[in-house]
């Protein structure tokens, strides 16, 4: 997720406060449906099949990068790897299939 | 015509000679909400026999106005993969694993079982089941895709409906 310029808002915002979100997943159904679930929420979607396309529109010095909240999607629900996430700085762990009130909790999480 | 209103309570008296008047006025509105009726029903069966789940409606639910629509989302395409990874299990059970993921991400219930079927199969590195499982993969993939396109049809007909009629059964 990529980091507004001013306040964050959810629900409708005027555009320049709108959160703009990368959704990276080699998974089309899967890029098909998080999109769906943000953008009912109002936030601005792009969606990339891939890590290394993800950077390559970014376009950041590692140094902006950390400044981009993180939120990780896997439907492994292995406890180890979901603290991992957690502890290296991932904002939150949202195990798949993904529901809207997922999403939900995320954008009250978000403000 | 003749109205026997002596024998019949006042009140449906009127309730027939109205919906007599209201279908021959808009037959457009029977019509339509008859074809209402249709969607509901087959959404209901949908859910019953077990094809999709919660995941489906709630996906479908939202309001998502700038996106492709939401039957373009459901195509999960594995046709041209089945046949090429026949002979190579290991990648066939990821490829299942892959498959599983985008059958559970739209609530396809019964597609997500079997996949889960298959990988148990693999898993005991039991062949025959592996190969029946598939089979059963591809045909449930099959029969749903059927299914979806029989619903999104129908709903395309139904047109733009307060969702609160559409959902509420």
């Amino acid at each position: 997720m990529s980091s507004p310029r001013g306040p964050k808002a959810c629900g409708g915002g005027a555009v320049d406060r709108q959160i703009h979100v990368l959704a990276v997943d080699d998974s089309s159904v899967d890029r098909a449906v998080i999109a769906r679930l943000l953008r009912s929420s109002k936030y601005r979607v792009t969606t990339v099949d891939s890590g290394k396309k993800a950077l390559e529109l970014l376009g950041l010095e590692s140094s902006e990068l950390r400044e981009i909240p993180v939120v990780i999607m896997s439907s492994e629900n292995v406890p180890n790897r979901i603290n991992r996430c957690l502890e290296e700085g991932a904002e939150d762990f949202l195990l798949k299939p993904v529901r809207p009130s997922d999403v939900a909790r995320l954008c009250n999480r978000m403000r | 015509m003749a109205l026997h209103i002596s024998s019949a309570p006042p009140i449906s008296a009127l309730h027939h000679l109205l919906c007599f008047f209201l279908h021959d006025t808009y037959p457009e509105m029977e019509y339509a909400s008859s074809l209402q009726r249709q969607l509901a029903s087959m959404k209901k069966n949908l859910f019953d026999q077990g094809y999709l789940d919660e995941q489906f409606y709630q996906l479908e639910e939202l309001q998502d106005e700038s996106s492709p629509n939401f039957e373009r989302s459901c195509r999960m395409n594995p046709a041209l993969i089945f046949q090429k990874y026949l002979q190579d299990f290991r990648r066939l059970d990821n490829f299942m694993h892959q498959l599983k993921g985008s059958a559970s991400s739209i609530g396809a219930a019964k597609m997500k079982n079997e996949c889960t079927s298959f990988r148990e199969f693999c898993n005991k590195e039991n062949r025959e089941g592996c190969l029946r499982s598939f089979q059963k993969v591809k045909k449930e993939h099959a029969v749903l895709k059927q299914k979806l396109e029989n619903y999104f049809q129908l709903l395309r007909q139904v047109g733009p409906v307060d969702k609160a009629t559409r959902s509420g059964n």
